[in-house]
């Protein structure tokens, strides 16, 4: 019996860093393996998840050297946080299992960071921190894993939100979409602040800050069953700046709800809160800003705008009085260029989100179905 | 099956096959049944398939009826609405 | 885009709303078909009842593909991808009408059939030289609009010596349709079916041309005005119509002068007649079995046809007792009639087809219009 061995290159240089050991905190094993990880060519094997010393040298080598902060260096199970007096914890956590992964404007690692960091910030809260778990697919190759891992660093950095605390597991080939990343976040709320669904109440001006159907039009374009070309990029992007300029131009008080509108669209996000706060909703469909080549792809697909995914765009439900201040400090921010007012709560005891057509009708804009598969007809 | 939809052919890549372009959109479909068409023309695509041409002309007949009707709101007198084909829709405003 | 917002301009449909009411003659109501799913689509979403005068009735004909797709032929659908093992391609719109044993394509994908949605015809093609070791089927519905890519796929598979490809062929055909309702039981018993005239088609008609419609007109001495897409389209349509009750007559008229011609497109009309023939009887759901009504592959293609290909049997299966779909397809019930309507039949559980697609009357009705009718929402979803 035989094991075959293959013999990789040996003249992979020590890194600086590792040769001396001032340089970095001291590691328990880290003189154990010398060998770096090979990026370019490696996949991910089941070692990787096993918990040891390949387990060890990936989240090393990969993701506390693209993350680097100070909790991920100490090499705790855990990271300590700590609470501003005065605020209460905020928790959210998103899963993604896009595919592909990749696509115009940004891929699953920066969704990750931007996915869950809008969901704190929809609260009201200040994002303090994320957490990250992967689960890997073996043989998913490490040089497309390091473009994503790097996509959530830069994505973490811009945003100001580190990713303190991690976990790694690897399931076998056929079991997994290549990566499935679940990130968690914390955030820090304003002890008396309350931001929800159930706060929207009849009056509220409806705001949107922008352009809808972008990233789920983007996502589209790639796949190739559907075979069209567009420039539509995604919106992917981390709102909580956008959050803080609208809540800092009104009292507090006057915003009473925030919501991402993800998967679903608009039209889900509505009704969710229609929902929540057992009220209806009025709007024009003439004030809802759709890109071009937004509505052109949807008409191609036999698609609804109102019910594609976005990752860069909030719903806000604003007292009256303080609507146009709200609007006016939205366009000021550059992620809120085309924000527009669009709509109304009212008192409605069957919830319906209803919608005046641009064209003069009325029509229902009901919870999405099932998956918005492209019509023929 | 009902969802079609004007689309500006852009290049005939074959006998067979053209590009089409809606809003800034590209889509690669068939002209097979449309053996006719040319770039620059309008075709009518469903399910992948350029099934017939507009017709500049009436598209343009039928928009006037339509500019006609927002200049003059209010209703007029019953006019000949009916036409023979090519000839259609000639409003007779007072 | 052009072509298409010019004829979904607002200010121009309220201008058009008040000739259109200003025709209505007082006292009198009207009640049109419009027989084209993509038109009751069109009525619903932009919310065009709103704009008619409450004198006109707009009745939500058949002309939807998937809502008079039987039972029977999903089964056979899903038999091929569950039981034979073929990969099916089928368009999406099918993927979630109820079937037999509580399937439907989406769930038997879920069990493990290979069902693949595409967009057309020739995406089932590409499969089929991608797997040249599994058959390929394709499953292919639709009115006169989808009839020609299918027989072009059919000619490109006999071209490039293609074995593992065929078709399950359920294209079905406008006029007939249209004939049989009028001839129907309920129509020959006065005021049971009022249907004064017909918005016709627009796609199929830019494949037939208007010249198949003469017959309904002459015989029946109903209106038929073959209708553009858009919003703007069906609405001077409607407008043309109510001319032709007021006036007595009973033509063909052409509203969509832009794309239809009496002949329609001759490359596309000689295609199907290569490779199709009428099948002498066809069970549309809803309408039970109707005469010379839809197509299937002349013997030539048999090598092309999975019915041939395949021990592929076809049982009729009936709707649910309390399913009003076969009256509502008809014209003679409205979705609320139906006592499952928004009850048990939502577009999250269809009972059967009218609320599945996404044209049917009920879903139609439930997805943009049922604000209209609150007493029946009742509780909230």
């Amino acid at each position: 019996m035989s094991t075959a061995i293959t013999l990789e290159r040996a003249d992979t240089a020590i890194p600086a860093e590792a040769a001396d050991p001032a340089a970095r905190p001291a590691k328990a094993g880290r003189k154990d393996y010398i060998r770096p990880i090979d990026f370019k060519h490696g996949r991910v094997d089941m070692n990787h998840g096993a918990g040891g010393r390949a387990a060890a040298q990936l989240i090393d080598e990969l993701f506390t050297r693209a993350f680097d902060n100070p909790a991920l260096r100490a090499g705790d199970d855990g990271a300590v946080l700590d609470l501003p007096p005065g605020h209460r914890l905020v928790m959210a956590t998103d899963g993604h299992v896009i595919s592909p992964l990749s696509f115009p404007g940004g891929d699953i690692g920066c969704l990750a960071v931007h996915g869950t960091v809008n969901d704190v910030a929809m609260m009201g809260a200040v994002p303090l921190a994320l957490s990250a778990s992967f689960v890997l697919e073996e043989g998913f190759a490490l040089r497309e894993l390091k473009r994503i891992v790097e996509s959530m660093a830069a994505a973490a950095r811009d945003a100001g939100v580190p990713i303190v605390t991690g976990d790694t597991k690897v399931v076998e080939k056929g079991k997994g979409d290549g990566v499935f990343i679940t990130t968690t976040g914390v955030g820090a709320l304003p002890a008396r602040r309350r931001i929800g669904g159930a706060m929207a109440r009849p009056g509220d001006v409806l705001l949107l800050s922008g352009c809808i159907g972008d990233h789920g039009v983007a996502v589209l374009s790639q796949r190739e069953s559907l075979g069209f070309e567009a420039t539509v990029k995604s919106d992917t992007a981390a709102l909580h700046g956008l959050v803080a300029a609208l809540l800092a131009a009104v009292p507090e008080g006057a915003v009473h709800t925030l919501r991402d509108p993800t998967r679903g669209g608009l039209a889900t996000t509505l009704n969710e809160i229609a929902r929540q706060a057992g009220v209806g909703m009025r709007l024009e469909e003439a004030a809802i800003p759709v890109r071009a080549e937004v509505e052109a792809a949807c008409e191609l697909l036999g698609l609804d705008p109102l019910y594609i995914a976005n990752e860069g765009k909030l719903v806000a439900a604003v007292a009256p009085e303080h609507a146009a201040a709200a609007l006016a400090a939205l366009r000021a921010h550059p992620l809120g260029r085309e924000a527009a007012r669009f709509g109304t709560v009212v008192d409605d005891p069957h919830h319906f989100v209803q919608m005046a057509t641009a064209f003069g009708g009325q029509r229902v804009v009901d919870w999405l179905t099932g998956e918005p598969l492209p019509r023929i007809c | 099956m009902c969802l079609a939809l004007p689309a500006r052919l852009v290049e005939r890549r074959s006998a067979d096959e053209a590009v089409v372009e809606l809003g800034g959109v590209r889509k690669t479909v068939s002209v097979a049944l449309v053996p006719d068409a040319r770039p620059g023309d309008y075709v009518i695509v469903h399910v992948g398939h350029a099934i017939g041409c507009i017709d500049p002309v009436e598209a343009e007949r039928t928009l006037a009826l339509f500019a006609q009707l927002q200049a003059q709101p209010d209703p007029a007198p019953a006019a000949a609405l009916h036409a023979p084909q090519g000839a259609f829709l000639q409003e007779v405003t007072p | 885009m052009k072509y298409i917002d010019e004829f979904r301009d607002g200010a121009v449909a309220r201008a058009m709303a008040s000739r259109i009411a200003a025709e209505c003659e007082p006292g009198r109501s009207y009640a049109f078909m419009e027989f084209c799913g993509g038109h009751t689509h069109a009525i619903a979403r932009y919310g065009i009842t709103e704009l008619l005068p409450p004198a006109i009735r707009m009745i939500h004909g058949p002309g939807c593909p998937v809502c008079v797709l039987p039972i029977g032929r999903i089964d056979q659908a899903i038999s091929l991808a569950l039981t034979h093992g073929a990969i099916v391609a089928t368009y999406g719109d099918t993927m979630r009408v109820p079937a037999s044993g509580a399937l439907s394509m989406m769930k038997a994908k879920a069990r493990g059939a290979d069902i693949r949605m595409v967009y057309s015809a020739a995406d089932a093609l590409a499969i089929a030289r991608a797997n040249p070791a599994r058959e390929v089927v394709f499953f292919a519905i639709g009115f006169e609009t989808t009839t020609p890519p299918t027989a072009l796929v059919v000619k490109q598979a006999a071209a490039e010596g293609l074995q593992n490809f065929s078709v399950l062929a359920c294209h079905v055909l406008t006029p007939s349709a249209i004939a049989h309702m009028l001839e129907s039981e309920e129509a020959q018993k006065m005021g049971a079916v009022p249907i004064q005239g017909f918005v016709g088609p627009a796609h199929v008609s830019i494949v037939i041309g208007s010249k198949p419609y003469e017959p309904f007109a002459a015989q029946h001495r109903k209106p038929v005005v073959i209708s553009g897409f858009e919003p703007l389209d069906v609405m001077q349509s409607i407008w043309m119509l109510v001319r032709q009750v007021n006036e007595g007559r009973a033509e063909v008229e052409n509203q969509f002068t832009r794309a239809v011609t009496r002949e329609g497109n001759l490359a596309a009309q000689r295609a199907v007649a290569e490779v199709f023939e009428l099948r002498e009887s066809f069970e549309w759901r809803g309408l039970g079995d109707v005469a010379f009504s839809a197509l299937r592959l002349k013997p030539e293609w048999a090598a092309f046809d999975a019915e041939r290909r395949f021990p592929l049997d076809y049982r009729a299966v009936p709707d649910h007792k309390q399913c009003e779909c076969g009256a509502i397809l008809r014209g003679v019930k409205a979705p609320v009639d139906c006592k499952l309507f928004g009850t048990v039949c939502t577009p999250e559980n269809p009972m059967g087809s009218c609320m599945v697609s996404s044209e049917g009357a009920c879903a139609a009705h439930w997805t943009y219009g049922r604000f209209r009718d609150i007493a029946v929402v009742g509780v909230a979803a």
